[in-house]
């Protein structure tokens, strides 16, 4: 193929016919496609299909002021078997802490397949200076974090700063690289347009991130039907055009077993079986485990059971 | 590792619905044997299993609903202080919401759509027409100031099966509000859903003889349109018999309204966002089945981005979900008729034969009812039948274009005129598109939109009048010309 002649920085040549690099969203139409997929009806066996797939793909999380090493340890107790009378029920599929917390998650999980991820690059604003964040992600990954779910540069990229986005991302990749499964969160709530979902979504792959993830959970809005959507369209076109494969971790708000589902039947109907699986999608939640696992014992006995019957963590 | 995540059936209950053995003629206010002594079956097309028997209207039985209408438009409808028609048609557009499950049950028995489209299209709007025309009932002067809007009389009203209780809400909500009487004759297929309406009529103490249902083929269309105690005229159909029932008219000074056929383009220009644009193109093509007289059957995708939209296109086409009309998951539902299932699988093979190149998505057909797998044509020219020809039917011919003169030149190049839809993020490229489309509807960004405020209608062979909004009106008042 020819090469470019030199441009000036930012413009690109099309050379060849290919999809945009950017690409526009169309908020009407994004909206009208999610809440389809959101009315869909999952009923009986595909039903315990997806709330089996829900707990395996879960990040079991507490990201409070107030967690403790008791809270913490607790947490993983809960994540590795999340219903002590019923051994069908899986694990979930990591543990998601603040970096001090880190040793206590390893400890309980230790010898288990649920892993520990940890929030880092000062989390959830990501407002410090990048030494302090690549520190801190150093830090956590050399703590033994399996992943690490660091926040971009809102600031940055809200007055136009991409580059200075796309470089800490790159940064905090290659500390991470080898070691440690790096999610990067974008915080959709605080970007006001899918546009800029888009582009950032593309920010973040070009960065180097295995999983994309939607938001912090301490943003005003969280994870929606559209936004996610929005985010899974700029996987499946990266997967069309390159052949790589980034995972999408949904965050935030989801404490139904009904949003669970409606999330999971759009990457279905979206990426196709090949993203159901927690390598590939992944969501974040606290609270969100109970109300699985009762809607589970309901499809099997056909009763809702007292709260009570679920231990509280 | 599943290999496939099958959904559940998730049918809706049918029990919310009690359909009668048979029903008579719906004329004076309550149901009467028709004088005809005929009857044929109705049938649901997913399963082709028999409904009801419903009445085959002769001219005794147009002529005995006509002079019901009659004796009601100049006994009370039209002599009513217009807030107590609104209030009539307030109340029907409360008790349509009311049993909205049960007509949106009914619409997809009868006609084979999938309950998500009249549960979430066909049934709300037909309430919403309802609501908005009541509010224009007492305020006719104000829609034609210094003209003194006057009621027509009698309207003769006959509606085609895609849509039928949504295009029974389109004629008799704007007739009623500016004081007309009606006759209407639902489609052939699909006359269950006007049935039911007559219950709504008894429900809303409605005045009897203000509206009249009258069942039947063809025949009993054309008695309407020829009786001379009818004033106007309102069809939606196919542009062959709204030819016929002009050349009818022609110099009985009945007025005339025609919603016909259609051939939209659809254009995606290189800078639409791509992922919506192709929802675009599904909605617009296989919403209900492609029976939609405005769906966009002709595709016109700038070449540039030509084979990044059709891969996205085939790979959504392969998540449609064909199948039962009551499962609450199905996207694509039943072809409405056997005759309208021949029309499709004729065209489809019309196109094979002409050189186009057929794409199917597999997919898995009920064994008894009339199905028919959504499908698209790429390589199609211009010359072809299946872009010529309106195909009424889930099936898309994909066109090519290089500039936006050569995208209005093609998109135009039809005998019909009533929609299209135009795809770029470019607000100014709309509205220059829009400006020279040759259409009635010309939808950005967006397909198969409906809302009673907006006035539909068609161009060349596509119909005159419009129906909806303000300009829906114009057709059911007669006015003082300045």
């Amino acid at each position: 193929m020819a090469t470019a002649p030199a441009l000036p920085g930012g413009f690109e040549l099309p050379l060849e016919p290919r999809l945009p690099r950017l690409g526009s969203v169309d908020a009407v139409a994004l909206e009208e496609r999610a809440d389809v997929l959101s009315k869909r009806s999952i009923k009986r066996e595909s039903k315990v299909f997806a709330l089996d797939l829900a707990i395996r793909m879960m990040d079991l999380t507490t990201l409070e002021g107030a967690d403790t090493p008791g809270k913490v340890a607790a947490l993983s107790s809960k994540g590795i078997r999340p219903d002590p009378t019923d051994p069908g029920i899986p694990s979930v599929a990591a543990i998601c802490v603040y970096p001090n917390l880190v040793p206590y998650a390893l400890e309980r999980t230790r010898g288990t397949d649920v892993k520990v991820a940890s929030v880092a690059t000062a989390f959830p604003s990501g407002q410090s200076p990048l030494e302090v964040k690549l520190e801190e992600t150093r830090w956590v990954v050399e703590a033994g974090a399996q992943e690490v779910d660091m926040v971009i540069d809102r600031g940055a990229f809200l007055s136009g700063r991409y580059a200075q986005v796309y470089d800490e991302i790159v940064r905090v990749k290659e500390i991470c690289a080898g070691r440690a499964h790096l999610k990067v969160i974008i915080e959709t709530g605080e970007l006001g347009t899918y546009d800029n979902v888009r582009r950032a979504s593309l920010l973040a792959i070009a960065g180097g991130a295995d999983f994309i993830k939607t938001s912090t959970g301490k943003a005003a809005t969280n994870a929606t039907l559209p936004v996610a959507l929005c985010m899974l369209e700029v996987i499946r076109d990266v997967h069309e055009e390159t052949g790589r494969v980034v995972g999408m971790k949904v965050a935030g708000g989801i404490r139904q077993s009904k949003q669970a589902v409606q999330f999971l039947v759009q990457v279905y109907e979206t990426l196709g079986l090949a993203w159901l699986t927690p390598d590939r999608y992944r969501i974040g939640a606290s609270t969100l485990l109970n109300d699985v696992l009762m809607q589970i014992r309901k499809e099997r006995t056909g009763r809702y059971q007292n709260p009570d019957y679920f231990t509280v963590d | 590792m599943a290999t496939a995540w099958d959904y559940a059936p998730a049918p809706e209950a049918r029990d919310i619905v009690r359909i009668q053995e048979r029903y008579g003629l719906f004329i004076g206010g309550k149901f009467v044997e028709p004088l005809s002594g005929e009857r044929y079956t109705t049938i649901d097309p997913a399963r082709e299993e028999p409904l009801s028997e419903v009445a085959q209207a002769n001219q005794a039985d147009v002529n005995r609903a006509v002079k019901a209408a009659r004796g009601a438009f100049e006994g009370t409808w039209s002599k009513l202080r217009p807030s107590e028609r609104a209030k009539y048609l307030f109340r029907i557009a409360r008790i349509l919401q009311e049993r909205s499950r049960e007509f949106a049950v009914l619409e997809s028995l009868n006609g084979g759509k999938p309950i998500r489209e009249s549960r979430d299209v066909d049934i709300p709007l037909a309430a919403a027409h309802f609501f908005y025309y009541a509010g224009w009932a007492d305020k006719l002067e104000y829609a034609f100031p210094n003209r003194k809007p006057r009621p027509v009389g009698v309207a003769g009203q006959i509606i085609p099966w895609n849509f039928p209780l949504l295009m029974l809400a389109w004629k008799i909500a704007p007739a009623l509000a500016a004081g007309n009487t009606v006759v209407l004759k639902p489609a052939e297929t699909t006359p269950l859903t006007a049935l039911l309406f007559c219950d709504v009529v008894r429900q809303a103490e409605l005045p009897p003889g203000v509206v009249n249902i009258v069942t039947g083929d063809g025949r009993t269309g054309a008695e309407i349109v020829a009786h001379p105690g009818v004033d106007k005229i309102a069809f939606t159909g196919s542009t062959e018999v709204g030819k016929a029932i002009q050349r009818t008219l022609a110099g009985t000074g009945k007025r005339l309204t025609l919603e016909l056929g259609g051939k939209a383009a659809n254009i995606i220009f290189d800078d639409a966002p791509l992922d919506q644009a192709v929802e675009g193109i599904i909605n617009g093509i296989y919403f209900n089945q492609g029976h939609v007289c405005c769906a966009g059957s002709r595709l016109f995708v700038q070449e540039s981005i030509y084979e990044a939209t059709i891969a996205k296109l085939k790979r959504r086409m392969k998540t449609l979900r064909v199948g039962d009309p009551l499962d609450k998951n199905t996207d694509v539902g039943a072809i409405n008729s056997k005759q309208q299932l021949e029309k499709i699988t004729s065209l489809v093979q019309s196109g094979v034969d002409e050189g186009a190149e057929l794409y199917q998505p597999p997919c898995k057909l009920p064994e008894r009812g009339y199905w028919f797998v959504p499908t698209v044509f790429t390589n199609v020219a211009q010359s072809y039948r299946i872009a010529q020809e309106e195909i009424f039917g889930p099936v898309l011919s994909v066109l090519t274009f290089r500039t936006p003169d050569e995208a209005i030149e093609k998109a135009n190049n039809t005998p019909y005129g009533l929609s299209a839809g135009v795809w770029t993020e470019k607000g100014s490229r709309i509205l220059a598109m829009a400006q020279r489309l040759r259409a009635g509807v010309v939808w950005a960004n967006t397909y198969n939109r409906f809302d009673p405020a907006s006035p539909f209608g068609g161009y060349k062979e596509s119909g005159f009048g419009r129906e909806g909004g303000r300009h829906g009106l114009e057709a059911y008042v007669a006015l003082d010309d300045a």
